[in-house]
């Protein structure tokens, strides 16, 4: 059922303006690959989900936060670089999703979304679980600040590292979930890193930066689907053309 | 009296990293803690702090505030923090988004103590190790504390820069009224600044005055057998801080 055309744009500019702001810490904190490679870990859940015959986000979900504890508890037991670990969940769930792949409709939709294809009920979790996110992300602003500038620095303040950098996985995982709908699996990434990064080629203060990530991320996604309906277009795919265009623009003023 | 440690000991991993180590701090004082690397120093300024587990007895004779400067934040120096919004971190929620025109003067004025007012503005990653350390005995100023540890405040910082902090640290000590417990590899620097001295080679080694703690013998004992060290007249030199 095709989705009334208001109601995915104010889908689209919520998941957008949530995974900019979230997207800011996850750049800082040298997690941008991870947050990348993280979205791919949920295919096989997505791929269990269609054959089992429920919700493929929902799949995805289970399958991410199982990742992603997983992931810590590596981390914790081990040495290894949280991004070292990521990329062997992603390589090794890309592996399982593409033995397990659902329908190549239902695959297709996965890797690269489909806003307007979402049903209402899910467009109204999107929404919820996308302001979710950012009232949480503000909540902790100051905490994944001091996090991301210098886990020494944190914890001379008191701060739990762990926790903290629990909290921001957490949130990721959560803001997976709901854009892959929206972009899907394979440009996800784009709508968490690429408005922070652009924004950091411009701002110099944190407060200036949060509000560009923020601006680009939501007028990004309003313009890639403006763009996508008048040219007929996949609006995930020009979602995040749009977004580049802005990187680019960045990368022009910074050298000005 | 200010902060009385008897018998106290740290254990992390199995080991003991410091044992049975007993000192007292008076108010105003200025305490050096010296030791060779790996000696459990700044195991033991995170005892004091409360920030980790101990064994023994801690005991504050008064409510104590107390600010710490580490020795040195490893942070990207493209981090997009000014000067002032790392001062904005430690106020109140709402104020970093809407400081007011009374907190950006307290920032400034915290800043002014430390000589560095005009970096409010700039990158914590584009200052100087110099610039960036004073910056930090700001923030740690901007608290209000009572006792200020310092971890090897000169670690990495030229020779010049390094002679002004101290005298700096004397300055907060005499005009703030704030007792100093700072860690330093330099003996010279203790016996110029610190009325009292605490050796710790995982055990006490000594405690007391520089020069009635600080002889030949007892720095074999702290240092190891190896060391040679030669003593410098300094005469009447003027205090150049």
């Amino acid at each position: 059922m095709e989705l009334n055309l208001g109601l995915s744009f104010v889908v689209g500019a919520v998941v957008g303006v949530s995974a900019a702001l979230l997207g800011i810490f996850i750049v800082l904190y040298r997690l941008s690959l991870a947050g990348d490679a993280l979205s791919h870990v949920a295919l096989p859940g997505i791929g269990i989900a269609v054959l089992v015959g429920i919700s493929p986000t929902i799949g995805a979900i289970v399958f991410l936060f199982a990742g992603v504890i997983s992931i810590i508890m590596i981390e914790r037991y081990t040495t290894l670089p949280i991004d070292a670990i990521v990329g062997v969940f992603f390589t090794t769930s890309l592996a399982i999703g593409a033995l397990l792949a659902p329908s190549s409709e239902e695959l297709l939709e996965s890797l690269f979304g489909e806003i307007t294809g979402i049903s209402a009920i899910n467009a109204i979790l999107g929404i919820f679980f996308g302001l979710v996110v950012i009232a949480l992300t503000l909540y902790k602003y100051k905490d994944f600040t001091r996090l991301t500038l210098s886990t020494d620095f944190a914890q001379s303040e008191g701060q739990s590292v762990e926790s903290s950098e629990f909290a921001l996985l957490l949130l990721l995982t959560v803001m997976i979930a709901i854009g892959i709908k929206i972009v899907g699996i394979l440009l996800l990434g784009a709508l968490i890193i690429i408005p922070p990064a652009a924004a950091k080629n411009i701002g110099r203060s944190l407060r200036t930066v949060t509000i560009l990530a923020v601006s680009i991320g939501f007028i990004a996604v309003i313009v890639g689907m403006v763009l996508a309906n008048f040219l007929d277009l996949q609006p995930g795919p020009m979602i995040v053309l749009t977004n580049t265009a802005f990187f680019i623009l960045s990368l022009i003023i910074r050298r000005s | 009296m200010f902060l009385e440690v008897k018998d106290l000991s740290v254990k992390i991993n199995g080991d003991y990293v410091i044992e049975d180590v007993s000192f007292d701090i008076e108010k105003g004082d200025i305490v050096a803690i010296i030791g060779p690397n790996g000696a459990g120093k700044t195991t033991l300024l995170h005892a004091i702090m409360g920030l980790i587990p101990y064994e023994g007895n801690i005991h504050w004779h008064s409510v104590a505030k107390i600010g710490y400067v580490p020795q040195r934040f490893k942070f990207d120096h493209t981090y997009p923090l000014t000067v002032e919004e790392l001062f904005l971190l430690k106020t109140g929620q709402r104020s970093f988004w809407f400081s007011s025109n009374a907190q950006i003067n307290d920032i400034k004025k915290a800043l002014s103590h430390t000589g560095v007012e005009e970096l409010s503005g700039k990158r914590v990653g584009e200052l100087s190790m110099g610039q960036l350390q004073r910056v930090f005995i700001a923030y740690s100023l901007f608290g209000k504390p009572d006792l200020l540890l310092f971890d090897e405040p000169t670690a990495g910082i030229d020779i010049g820069s390094e002679m002004s902090i101290y005298g700096l640290l004397r300055e907060i000590n005499h005009e703030l009224d704030i007792t100093i417990v700072l860690v330093s590899h330099d003996l010279s620097i203790v016996y110029q600044y610190a009325n009292n001295v605490i050796c710790i080679n995982r055990k006490m080694a000594c405690f007391g005055m520089p020069s009635q703690v600080l002889t030949p013998e007892q720095l074999k004992e702290l240092y190891g057998p190896h060391i040679g060290f030669y003593e410098h007249d300094h005469g009447d030199e003027e205090d150049k801080s």
